[in-house]
């Protein structure tokens, strides 16, 4: 089996962000708040966030602030939840939330929650249960989740529940690992996980690994690395990571970096791109994978960082 | 980002790459600038529908697009015809978006929007949906859409199951198809619409349905879940009952201080420990129920009870059901060396409050009745623990009882007016049977391995509903099934041998012979912990996880060393547990130890040579409740002791300072975990004041 290539691996995520005449780079300007996010908690995760200047970054990520309290996803774009927890979880990395007006932050987040509980994108009101995660991630981390009405978001998530002890978008909707995580982890944040049948979706979750060792995001799917994240993160979160073989995902994710140029792709010999390089480490990470930072399941932050921010409160150490 | 090779790029693609680039990037800009200039007008529309059919995904092109039909609406509001047109404009724009990118979640959302601004035909809508479907019958953002069309224009459930039919007659392996009809399904059936009640009808008919797809292609996972659906549906049919209760019906308990107490007139095993004149009173029911309170269980008793019962949820499941309900009834203080016999009648079943998660009421009246002497006012043993408990071998001696004093020994006939064991419907039962039958068939022409753990499922299933089952060997067909999976597929192996554990347990906790032979003395008869309590050794068994708990109840001493345990989950119902071993296991971490905090009665623990602190990834850090995850009564846990909350480990520790921080125990062992060191047993003594023994030591 290959090992990981670190350091090609932080080379290339350092490159990406230099890139900007290929199409997809133009395609994707919009959502750059993410990729912040996914480069730099791989390069943390890969022990080199010393890398990069952090100053620049906060500075960038405080100018796609708009007036709403709400971030853009690049400077002069709309406001949207998906990139305000992006930009919280860039300046958590960095220990920066102090930079942040948090009542201004926190009053955007909680006036996207509608009267059943669950949340909306934006001001046009998409609804998905990834939004409920969202919001109950965001405002954790800034310590202010008791400003909604945490019952009902609660119960939003759990009217998304099928059959297969999964979740879906919203309620009725098909079950799917990348939703799956998303619900886990809001039922996680606000203390809830008994709400699932652990047994049940923890069976379904396992079968998703596939002979190659690799995971699928449904059944009679193919795999993807990315979904080694969003299973192995809800396994995790309900105690049942072990009904999955370890060593055969820990072999799939590593045959599918590019060891020459670094970065990771969906399968093996595709093209690599800045998203899958970090749920594949992330993916590492969560299977314990020598010399990596641990990441926490539910925050999707290091555990360093979530220790500090939420321990550090609590405990007053 | 998915499914393009990796080969390096030819110098000609690298060209029009960068070609596109420079075509998309000045519509971009021009578009934002537009946008923040409120620019509607033709050519600036004309801009964001280029954008969108190159780059569908960037949401700002779809929120601007909104304002400008906004913009339109308020300045032309009566004018039917021109609404008409911008909204079929959008519409074009949206579809060929979709076209473009058929997963891009602006689009649907942006033609949800425009349908919800009054605009629709549905005729138009299930068309592109067809269109759609048919090139990927398993795109989700389809059928949501597609759920959200049928709303919007009061398409019947039964028109949309017709659909999921027609779906699955094309191909079976539609996992998407499934699931829509599980859920229609489960609409007609809660609301009993006509031709879909009785459930049992309808249910028989999706069995053959689903028998089809996954006799055809034993492989293809699509067909399997629903299955599994369809026999929790099955037996979900049945009311709720009882399974048993602490203490269990006819028996007598001595309640005193002073373990050692010697009565003659009890079994050994009788008698317990209260330092509070409080006796735990557990009711345990075959599936998770709710309702439980002084309304719907009647408590009576000769004694004078002190305060109102308050039931509590023990391992809660969604919306406050629980298997397990704990009550503590309180007995009156009485003088010095006096003893007091009562007798308590406990019955329930009279009111409907008692529901299960499917919302079905428990019927059965259901009533038990136990004595209680209470031996009160004798000193307190002194703060007990000057010798500790030794979990060796040597030290435990076969019990000198009959095994029909123990408690468990009458537990197959329990109730008065209810033999306790929870008997299905026929129909139920002979869905269960046919399955059973039919699967046996199946494995003989192939080895399929979803079809041996529906199987072993569906026999489990049986055990459960039919008491008059043969259950031991049903029990070791089922532990047979597991072994083979556990060859026929290694990559889930752990599962499979978790399932192996459970199934072992109830085969051991099947029979009072069975049980009895792990049940034990310890040597030291007069320990003022142990007297002569019976203890239940379930070491080396190689079990990875914990079940059956239902039949152990009233165990107070119980050794789980040597097994594969990673976590206690199962446990909090023993309310009675005060020596609880777990040494020698896989225990991960602290957090997987949750489950003790609700152990009251808890005195001596050992986790000695477990994985506390080998790994950089924690499995129950959110199953455990802490500061990390959001709860009201946490806010208040650490005002109290400063000693402990000023120390600098705390950060380092917390884990083990929750999970202590509500436990009395005065013995721990803690050695053999990558945890351990001087200055963690530090932090314990000080978390622990009443700790006698840490580690085979003295605490000092
Ligand atoms: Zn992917």
């Amino acid at each position: 089996m290959g090992e990981l290539a670190a350091e090609k691996h932080v080379k290339y995520i350092l490159s990406v962000e230099k890139r900007k005449d290929d199409f997809q780079s133009v395609v994707m300007e919009h959502l750059r708040m993410n990729g912040a996010y996914w480069g730099l908690t791989a390069l943390d995760i890969l022990g080199k966030l010393n890398t990069v200047d952090a100053d620049e970054v906060v500075s960038w990520v405080m100018s796609c602030q708009h007036q709403s309290g709400g971030f853009a996803g690049n400077v002069g774009h709309d406001p949207h939840i998906l990139y305000t927890l992006s930009a919280v979880q860039v300046l958590a990395l960095f220990d920066k939330l102090d930079v942040l007006d948090v009542d201004k932050v926190t009053d955007y987040v909680v006036g996207l929650q509608n009267e059943d509980g669950s949340f909306s994108g934006d001001i046009w009101g998409e609804v998905d249960s990834r939004f409920s995660y969202i919001a109950i991630l965001c405002l954790s981390l800034l310590h202010q989740l008791d400003k909604i009405n945490v019952e009902k978001a609660v119960n939003f998530v759990v009217s998304c529940k099928n059959m297969d002890g999964g979740f879906g978008c919203i309620p009725g909707g098909e079950s799917h690992s990348g939703q799956i995580f998303c619900c886990v982890g809001a039922l996680a944040l606000t203390g809830s996980l008994h709400h699932i049948d652990k047994d049940l979706l923890g069976w379904w979750l396992c079968e998703r690994q596939v002979k190659s060792g690799g995971l699928n995001g449904r059944p009679e799917k193919l795999p993807d690395v990315c979904y080694s994240w969003w299973v192995l993160s809800s396994l995790i979160m309900i105690d049942r990571v072990h009904w999955i073989n370890k060593e055969k995902l820990v072999k799939f994710i590593l045959d599918c970096q590019d060891t020459e140029n670094g970065g990771i792709s969906d399968r093996p010999d595709d093209a690599v791109d800045v998203y899958h390089t970090y749920f594949g480490i992330a993916g590492l990470s969560l299977l314990e994978y020598p010399a990596l930072k641990a990441i926490d399941p539910a925050y999707a932050l290091p555990v360093d960082v979530v220790n500090r921010i939420r321990l550090r409160k609590k405990l007053a150490v | 980002m998915h499914g393009r090779p990796r080969k390096p790029q030819k110098p000609e693609e690298e060209e029009a790459s960068a070609a596109e680039a420079a075509k998309l990037r000045p519509l971009q800009s021009q578009l934002l600038e537009n946008h923040h200039q409120k620019n509607y007008d033709k050519e600036a529309l004309e801009v964001s529908a280029k954008v969108l059919e190159m780059n569908p995904d960037l949401y700002t092109a779809w929120n601007y697009r909104k304002l400008a039909v906004e913009h339109y609406l308020k300045e032309s509001p009566s004018d039917t015809e021109s609404i008409k047109a911008i909204l079929d404009e959008e519409l074009r724009v949206a579809e060929s978006a979709l076209r473009q990118n058929v997963k891009s979640y602006g689009a649907w959302y942006h033609r949800k929007w425009i349908l919800s601004q009054g605009h629709s035909s549905t005729d138009l809508e299930l068309r592109l949906l067809g269109k759609f479907q048919k090139l990927d019958a398993r795109n989700f953002h389809a059928w949501n859409y597609r759920r959200f069309v049928a709303e919007l224009t009061n398409i019947s459930e039964e028109k949309e199951l017709k659909y999921t039919t027609d779906m699955i007659d094309t191909n079976f392996s539609n996992y998407s198809a499934w699931h829509n009809r599980s859920a229609l399904l489960a609409k007609l059936l809660n609301k009993k619409a006509e031709s879909y009640f009785p459930a049992e009808k309808v249910l028989n008919e999706e069995y053959e349905l689903v028998h089809q797809a996954i006799f055809t292609d034993p492989d293809d996972q699509s067909g399997w879940f629903y299955h599994l659906w369809l026999l929790d549906q099955t037996i979900k049919s049945n009311a709720p009952s009882l399974v048993s209760s602490w203490p269990p019906h006819g028996y007598r308990v001595a309640l005193s201080r002073n373990r050692s107490l010697d009565d003659q007139t009890l079994s050994p095993s009788r008698s317990f420990h209260s330092d509070s004149e409080t006796l735990a009173l557990i009711l345990y029911f075959d599936q998770p129920v709710q309702g439980v309170d002084s309304s719907s269980v009647s408590v009576k008793s000769t004694a004078h009870l002190r305060g109102d019962l308050i039931w509590k949820p023990l391992s809660k499941c969604s919306h406050d059901a629980a298997k397990a309900w704990v009550s503590h009834l309180s007995f009156p203080q009485g003088e010095m060396n006096s003893s007091e016999s009562y007798s308590v009648e406990v019955s329930l079943g009279n009111s409907q409050k008692i529901t299960s998660a499917s919302g079905f009421h428990h019927v059965k009246p259901t009533c038990f009745s136990f004595g209680v002497s209470v031996h009160l006012g004798e000193t307190p043993i002194e703060e007990c623990g000057n010798e500790g408990i030794w979990w060796k071998d040597e030290n435990f001696t076969s019990c000198g009882i009959s095994p029909q004093t123990l408690p468990f020994a009458s537990s197959d006939n329990l109730t008065i007016e209810n033999n306790y064991a929870p008997s299905s419907s026929e129909w139920c039962a002979e869905i269960i049977s046919n399955e059973i039958a039919l699967f046996r068939e199946l494995l003989s022409e192939t080895e399929c391995k979803i079809g041996k753990l529906t199987l072993a499922r569906f026999l489990m299933a049986h055990v459960a509903t039919s008491p008059h089952a043969n259950k031991v060997a049903q029990l070791e067909e089922v532990l047979e099934l597991y072994l083979d999976l556990m060859k026929l597929d290694p990559t889930h192996f752990h599962y499979y041998k978790d399932e192996h554990s459970s199934v072992l347990l109830q085969k051991v906790t099947s029979t009072t012979e069975s049980l009895f032979r792990h049940c034990y003395c310890y040597k030291d008869q007069t320990s003022p912990y142990l007297g002569t309590t019976t203890c239940v050794r379930l070491n080396n068994l190689s079990i990875s996880r914990i079940g059956s708990v239902e039949k152990l109840l009233w165990v107070q001493v119980l050794d789980l060393s040597h097994n594969e345990l990673r976590s206690t989950e199962g446990l909090e119902a023993l309310q009675l547990l005060s020596c609880l071993s777990l040494s020698n296991n896989k225990i991960g971490s602290f957090t997987a130890l949750e489950s003790l905090r609700t152990l009251k009665s808890l005195k001596v623990l050992d986790v000695s040579c477990n994985e506390i602190g080998s790994h950089s990834i924690d499995t129950t850090r959110y199953l455990f409740s802490s500061p990390l995850s959001h709860s009201e009564e946490k806010e208040n846990d650490l005002s109290s002791d400063k000693m402990v909350t000023d120390s600098p480990d705390l950060a380092s520790y917390w884990e083990a300072y929750f999970l202590f921080k509500d436990l009395n125990l005065t013995q721990l062992d803690i050695e053999g975990n990558m945890i351990s060191s001087e200055r963690f047993q530090a932090f314990l003594v000080k978390v622990l004041p009443k700790l006698h023994w840490l580690d085979g030591k003295q605490v000092q």
